[in-house]
Parts: structure tokens; C-alpha cells; sequence
């Protein structure tokens, strides 16, 4: 535990040491107005890491994440056009309630039939793009099309911070109660972390994987309806490759891809740390060339710490170590 | 599992292991017959893993044309010397000698280079590879810049094949091969390496009756083209039937060598079990109470047929048997890990109907499995949550983890098994096998179970470790508990059941108890030699 605490204090420790570099070329970066700003920004990718962790740490990947907001976000969107006077309640729920069924998809077709995560989830989020494109007819729903309160939540500020960061606020503080205090997030992690252990313990895998996409789909159908509502358009392709930000995001939280080790807490600072570099880098006139390779390294480092901080965790074979711990 | 599907694609009417009228093996028939000079011999070697010496200062020799069956109870160093023999082990001591010279196997390829080749009970070949690919895999015949020569390799495998009477395709996948097929592409390769030791190691293990004679064929056949066999079989017959010498082990150690034909099979079953039982097993008289457990016609298609036994309260009750007889296969259907076919248990009376893990835990019966690092600690978790995690719904309260509680439970168990760790917040990785073992332990204690099941409890721990595990073991049926105990060593066996059910080939074949429980009863009945030995 103080272990992946250090983990976490390395992570947020490069995340001052960033805004700190940013600050020296453009000091109005870190005035806490902009940096409000930049939270809100990455608020989508927080909330859908945090579901794609969880993911992860069954030892599967969601590939179908972006897709599932965008087909979420369109339908909320069309709701919205055929029947304007929905109470906004109402749309979130039907976000949420779209967006666990599409990730219970993805949950049964791992569970029931063994099909590998990776293959179910990179051929799910061609279908779910495909269904946009017949629910739309590649039209694309415009701002003007929208109403203004289905347009307006998302971005309603309330204690300086705008709905759609008190919703990430929220959801973070939800999964870190479910991920540490309940029974289901301790079965999670045992899954990932030793499979046939878990199922000697009286834990079904299958049905914990399930679990785990079911989440994953419900936030990332929710971040369907913040995301058409924050940019007030929904088309085919919007947050088309976001999927990949999000597992970057979850790689450099320290979630292990190899399932079992993670945080919310590294979820949300690998988040935090991907969105500032996006954010940052225009700002101090890099190259988008270098934004692009900056991120990638970033990964590299990340999965380079974390796999030697895995090597130290191996058995230890002699007794004097041993007492030494 | 699979390969049972596999079967029907085997033409019947082909006989695998027939011997060939011509071709090789003609040529080869009036090679040298069997000598008194050892191609291989071994002598004094020491192999030591942290904690246990698993050989200690043996010797083996293997001559030519004739067959050497090595003969030992589980844990007697044979697979060592197995892995010592094809380079994948190291001696720490004792030295290898071939034709005389002394010899090192640093690596698999060295003994292969050497002529040393094995074949094993699960056949270590390649399953997307063609049967000629794996007949030359790391040795296929070259042609232009290096590149294989696809038609020499397949046109050589054939050869081979014909040699030995199979009739199958060379481009066909050993994927789509059954078992006894495969044991042929093996054979076939080590005959490809112009191996002068091949190295069965209980090669009958998955065959039927009329392959298992074609394979005997198969092996005088080696025997007459002047290779050295080493026969490793738990099956008397077998080894009676096809073996010329003997050599048998026992912990690790050199026991006797000499011919079959001067010895019978109890001197045998002497030699393999003959220790006196002087370890000291710490087995305290328990107050056997009421039937905890009942089990009735447990059946399984495949793996175990008609186990019934009833358990009592602070009784252990040892199961004894043969790798493979399906004891293990047995428990796992116990606690719903697998499905039985038919069969009732009834916990303190009453029917359960256990069809997971999650019904038995809550049955009261658990298990702790024989490979505990992979089915028991999950190693990337701290040890007070490998401990509470059968038993969080006692420490929650409206689905919440209530974190004092656990961390109490977790406190107590693992201070019950004397676990020394820093803190409770270790991952369970860093932590050492036997400590690992005391986590998945307490574990299960922690459920409070009224069974519990251990599977090869001391298997792979050092004898001080094992002394603990049985004080632990006598201690918790002193207490109530309920001990059903998986074991393939004679001594723990006999030192801690109260009573033994001997399985073989998915039966049970024998419950013994007081002075019926001795070695000789226990080998007699696994082996499947009891009728013959009492005949005699």
C-alpha cells in the first residue's frame, strides 16, 4: 500500500515538475482560473478511465469506449431533438442505462462465449460507430438542433467549476468507495491478480469481467451525453481514438495491463498528466509533431517504471531478506 | 480434455507401435546387443533447491540395448535426474560420464547433441507445427543459404515413420493427432537425433491396453538397434514386462540397482517403501466425534467414478494414490469446481447441493489446492485481503467493507498461523513460498470451515516446514476440524490419517485403517498389484 502511495506521490510529483516547466515559458498556465480550465478539459478522460481501470484490472480492455460515447451521445442528442421538454434527469439516466447495456455486450461476449477482451471490444466499437451512422444517416445534429438546457448543464457552473467536473468529482469518489470498501471492487482486483486463485475463493471470473465492462460502458455512456453537451454536436466520428488516450491515461496511472494493480487515485493522476501535456503543449508553441511524441514517451516511461517497480515485487528466497521488509 | 475428441480420428485399423518388416530397422537389427559397459552412467550427483536436496549423491547407469526402469515414489528425485539428464538441471555435484568420458550437459541442446533424448508424459512437441517440423524442429536438414530443405525433412520423417510402422501424414498438424500418436512423432524424433539414451518417462500414462503392447514392441525394437532406454513407470507389470535392470530411489537417495531377473515384486515394493517410518509425525490422539461429511456415488465422465466415504468431526482421513488416479480431480468436484455426473454430499446431515466454489465455502468446506502459487495466494494483493476475501460478507455491513473488522480477522488468523511479516499491508508476492502457504491457510481458517482439504500439503517444503504443516494439521483436528488430506508420501500418510482411501484410476480401491495400513497395503492397492501379490 505505502508502495503504490509512492507510486502515486512519483506521478503527481512529474505533474508539478510539468507545470512547473510550463510555467517557466507561460506563467498564465497555472493561475488557478486556467487550470480549472484544464481539468474540465480532461474530465471525460478521467471519468473514462476510471472505467476503463477497472477494466484492466480484470485482465481485459475496453477498446469499444469512445464509440460507446459517441452512439450514446447521439442518441441522447436525438432524444433531445424528437422530444426537447425531456427533463435532463431523464437524459442521464437513459445515458447511463445505454451505456452500461452496450458494455454489457461486451461483458457477456467475454463471459459467456471466451472470446478474448481485445478482439470483442475492438469489434464492438466498429459496430456501435456503425449504428450511429444508421441511427443518423451520417447527419450530424447541431448545436441549433439542441435545446438549451440539454446544452447548457454540462457547461452550468456551480462553486466555480462546472457540472461536468463535479460529475468527474463525483464519479472519482463513487469508484474509490466501490474499488477499496465493498466486496465486488476487492473481487475485481483479486481477478486480475491471480485468476485461479479467485475462483477457488468463491469469485466467479466470468461474471466479475462482466461486472467490470457493465462499468466501463455506464461511465462511458454518461461521458456521452456530457461530451455532445459540452461541444453541442454530435456526429459518426466524434471521439474517434480516444479509446487509446484513455488506456494511455490508465498505463501512466500505474495500472498494471497485466491486470490486478491499480488506483483510482493513479487512474485519475495518469488522466491529470495526459491532459496537461495536451492543454500545455500548444500553449508554449511546441509542434503538434512533439505534443504527439511527448505523450507516446510519456507511456514508454510510465510502462518502463512500472514494470521494474514489478520486478522488485518478486519473490524473495532468502530468509534474510525477508526479515528485512 | 480436447484430445479425447481427437481419438476418432484415428484410423483403428492401423497399428501404431507394429514393428516394420524392412526398411531401417532391418539394417540395424544386428547392431551391438546389450553390454556391461554403461553408455551413461551417473555417479555420487547432489541437486539441491533452496531448502531441499532433492538428489542426494546418486547413481545410475544405463547400458546399451537394454532397459533401465527407475523406480521410486513421487518425490524421490526422479524427475530431477530426468532434468539433469537433458541438460535443464545443473548437478550441484557427482559427475556425468558417456562412453567412459566424463561429460556435462549445460544445456537441453548439449544433451541432445550428446544422444540423450526424452520423452515425456505430456509430450513436449508443438501443436501448430507439422508432424515432420516436429520430428526436426532445431535440427532439420539444410539446404541452399541455410534455408530449410522443406522436401529432404519430409522425405527423412517419412523414412522414419515407415521405420516404425506409423502410417501418418508428415504435413499433418500434431494438433490433429491423438495421444498415441504424438508419443509416435516423439519417438520418431529422438530416432531422428541418432539418439544412443532415450529417456521414457512414464510414456504409458494416456495410452489404451493395445497401444501401450504396440509401444513395448516399439521398444524392444530401440532395444535391439542398441540404445539405452530408461524406463520411468509407478506400473509393475509394465516394468516387470520390459525391463532388464532396475534402479530405484527413494528422497533423493540411491537405494539398489540390479537385474529384473533377480528380484520379484515384493522386494520391489521393499525397497521403494522400505524407510522405516521414523520421521516423527506429531499426530495426537483426536476425539473423533459425529459425521460432518458424507459423500455418496460421486461420479465424473472422464476423471473419478463412485466415491463414497463419510468424514467424522476431528478425524483426518488420507487420500492416497498415483499421480493421476484423480484425487485431486475428486476435490475439485467436491468444492464445484467441476461439475460431478451424479453423486450426493451431505454436510452435517444435510444435503448440499454444491455447484461452486462459493456453495462449498458456504457448506463449510474448503480447500487449499496443490499448486498454491497459482490457485492460491493472489500475490499482487496485500496478505490482510488474501486473508479475508472468502469471508468478506462477515466483515461488511451494507456492502461495505467495514476495514477494522477485516483487518481484526486478517490480525487474528494470521497470528493464529504465526505468519511474521512487517505489516499486514505486504503484497503476499514478497513474501516467502512457506509464508506464502501460512496466507492461504489462514485464509481458509478464517471462513471457519467444518472440512477443510488440504492437497499435498508439504509437497516442495523443506523438513522443518513439514513438521509444522503436520503439528498445524493434528492441531486443527484436535479442534473440531475436519481434515480430508491429499497426499502421494507413504510417511505423511501413514504418520497422520486416522483412516485412508486409496484411489486408482478414478476408484476407490481400498479404506484402510489400523493395522491393514502399512507401505506394502498402500503400494499394493495404488499400483493395482494386490491380487497378484496376495496370490503369490
Amino acid at each position: 500500500m505505502s508502495f503504490l502511495k509512492s507510486r502515486e506521490a512519483i506521478l503527481t510529483g512529474a505533474i508539478v515538475a510539468l507545470l512547473a516547466l510550463v510555467a517557466t515559458r507561460y506563467g498564465a498556465f497555472i493561475r488557478p482560473a486556467n487550470l480549472a480550465a484544464v481539468f474540465n478539459d480532461t474530465s471525460p478522460l478521467i471519468i473514462l478511465a476510471l472505467g476503463q481501470m477497472v477494466v484492466i484490472l480484470t485482465r481485459c480492455i475496453d477498446l469499444s469506449v469512445a464509440a460507446n460515447l459517441a452512439l450514446t451521445g447521439m442518441v441522447c442528442a436525438m432524444l433531445n431533438v424528437a422530444m426537447p421538454g425531456l427533463p435532463i434527469g431523464v437524459i442521464l439516466v437513459v445515458a447511463l442505462a445505454l451505456g452500461a447495456a452496450l458494455g454489457a455486450i461486451n461483458g457477456l461476449l467475454v463471459w459467456k462465449l471466451d472470446i478474448p477482451p481485445i478482439v470483442v471490444t475492438l469489434g464492438t466499437m466498429t459496430i456501435f460507430r456503425g449504428v450511429i451512422f444508421l441511427l443518423s444517416d451520417g447527419q450530424w445534429v447541431n448545436s441549433h438542433e439542441m435545446s438549451a438546457s440539454f446544452t447548457g448543464f454540462a457547461r452550468h457552473v456551480i462553486l466555480g467549476l462546472p457540472v461536468l467536473s463535479w460529475i468527474a468529482i463525483l464519479v472519482a469518489l463513487v469508484m474509490l468507495v466501490v474499488m477499496t470498501r465493498t466486496p465486488m471492487g476487492r473481487a475485481l482486483y483479486a481477478v486480475g491478480g491471480n485468476p485461479h486463485a479467485a475462483v477457488y475463493t468463491g469469485i466467479n471470473v466470468g461474471r466479475s469481467q462482466f461486472i467490470a465492462f457493465v462499468i466501463s460502458g455506464m461511465l462511458a455512456g454518461l461521458c456521452g451525453y456530457l461530451w455532445i453537451a459540452r461541444y453541442a454536436v454530435a456526429y459518426v466520428d466524434i471521439a474517434g481514438g480516444f479509446e487509446l488516450d484513455v488506456v494511455a491515461a490508465c498505463v501512466i496511472g500505474g495500472i498494471s495491463i497485466a491486470g490486478g494493480i491499480g488506483t483510482v487515485g493513479g487512474a485519475i493522476l495518469g488522466a491529470l498528466f495526459l491532459g496537461i501535456i495536451k492543454n500545455a503543449l500548444p500553449v508554449v508553441d511546441i509542434s503538434p509533431f512533439w505534443q504527439l511524441a511527448i505523450s507516446g514517451a510519456a507511456i514508454i516511461i510510465a510502462v518502463l517504471f512500472n514494470a521494474r517497480a514489478d520486478r522488485t515485487k518478486g519473490r524473495v528466497i532468502l530468509k534474510s531478506a525477508e526479515v528485512t521488509q | 480434455m480436447k484430445d479425447g475428441a481427437h481419438w476418432g480420428a484415428i484410423p483403428r485399423a492401423v497399428p501404431f507401435f507394429r514393428p516394420a518388416g524392412g526398411g531401417i530397422m532391418q539394417a540395424m537389427t544386428n547392431s551391438p546387443a546389450s553390454g556391461e559397459t554403461p553408455v551413461l552412467a551417473l555417479d555420487q550427483i547432489v541437486k539441491e533447491f533452496p531448502g531441499v536436496r532433492a538428489l542426494d549423491g546418486v547413481q545410475l547407469a544405463l547400458y546399451p540395448g537394454e532397459v533401465t526402469a527407475l523406480i521410486g515414489e513421487n518425490g524421490a528425485g526422479k524427475s530431477t535426474i530426468v532434468k539433469i539428464l537433458t541438460g535443464i538441471y545443473q548437478p550441484d555435484g557427482g559427475d556425468i560420464r558417456l562412453d567412459g568420458a566424463p561429460v556435462r550437459f549445460p544445456t537441453a541442446q548439449a544433451a541432445a547433441d550428446a544422444g540423450v533424448t526424452a520423452i515425456h508424459q505430456e509430450t513436449v512437441l508443438f501443436d501448430e507445427l507439422s508432424v515432420a517440423e516436429n520430428i526436426f524442429l532445431g535440427h532439420a536438414p539444410k539446404g541452399k543459404f541455410g534455408l530449410i530443405d522443406t522436401a529432404r525433412m519430409k522425405r527423412e520423417a517419412r523414412a522414419i515413420l515407415d521405420g516404425i510402422g506409423a502410417s501418418m501424414d508428415v504435413d499433418v498438424r500434431l494438433r490433429d493427432l491423438g495421444i498415441a500418436s504424438k508419443h509416435l512423432v516423439a519417438i520418431s524424433r529422438a530416432l531422428s537425433i541418432e539418439a544412443r539414451v532415450v529417456i521414457m518417462d512414464e510414456p504409458t500414462a494416456a495410452l489404451s491396453q493395445k497401444e501401450i503392447e504396440e509401444l513395448y514392441e516399439l521398444v524392444d525394437q530401440l532395444k535391439a538397434q542398441g540404445k539405452a532406454i530408461l524406463f520411468i513407470s509407478h506400473k509393475f507389470d509394465e516394468i516387470f514386462r520390459i525391463a532388464d535392470r532396475y534402479t530405484v530411489f527413494r528422497d533423493g537417495q540411491f537405494v539398489a540397482a540390479g537385474k529384473m531377473a533377480e528380484i520379484d515384486e515384493a522386494q520391489l515394493v521393499q525397497m521403494m517403501v522400505g524407510r522405516a517410518v521414523d520421521q516423527i509425525f506429531p499426530k495426537r490422539a483426536a476425539r473423533i466425534g459425529d459425521e460432518v461429511l458424507k459423500v455418496v456415488g460421486y461420479s465424473h465422465p472422464t476423471e473419478f467414478e463412485d466415491i463414497n466415504f463419510s468424514l467424522k468431526r476431528g478425524e483426518i482421513l488420507g487420500f492416497y494414490g498415483l499421480v493421476g488416479a484423480g484425487r485431486s480431480e475428486f476435490m475439485q468436484s467436491l468444492i464445484g469446481i467441476t461439475k460431478p455426473s451424479k453423486g450426493v454430499a451431505r454436510v452435517a446431515g444435510d444435503i448440499r447441493v454444491i455447484r461452486s466454489p462459493a456453495d462449498a465455502i458456504d457448506a463449510g468446506i474448503v480447500y487449499v489446492p496443490e499448486d498454491r502459487g497459482k490457485q492460491g495466494a493472489i500475490t499482487t494483493m496485500p496478505i490482510f485481503q488474501n486473508v479475508t476475501l472468502p469471508s468478506l460478507g462477515k466483515t461488511s455491513k451494507n456492502g461495505f467493507i467495514r476495514l477494522a473488522e477485516e483487518f481484526a480477522l486478517a490480525r487474528e488468523y494470521t497470528q493464529r498461523l504465526d505468519l511474521r511479516a512487517a505489516s499486514l499491508d505486504t503484497p503476499v508476492g514478497s513474501l516467502s513460498g512457506g509464508n506464502q502457504q501460512k496466507v492461504v491457510i489462514a485464509k481458509w481458517l478464517a471462513t471457519q470451515p467444518k472440512v477443510i482439504i488440504l492437497d499435498e500439503p508439504t509437497k516442495g517444503i523443506d523438513i522443518g516446514s513439514k513438521a509444522a504443516v503436520h503439528d498445524f494439521m493434528s492441531e486443527l483436528a484436535g479442534q473440531g476440524l475436519s481434515v480430508i488430506m491429499v497426499s502421494s508420501e507413504i510417511p505423511e500418510i501413514l504418520g497422520m490419517s486416522d483412516r485412508v482411501i486409496v484411489m486408482r484410476e478414478g476408484r476407490m480401491v481400498a479404506e484402510l485403517a489400523g493395522d491393514d495400513l502399512t507401505p506394502e497395503t498402500l503400494v499394493r492397492h495404488a499400483a493395482g498389484i494386490g491380487s497378484k501379490g496376495e496370490a503369490a
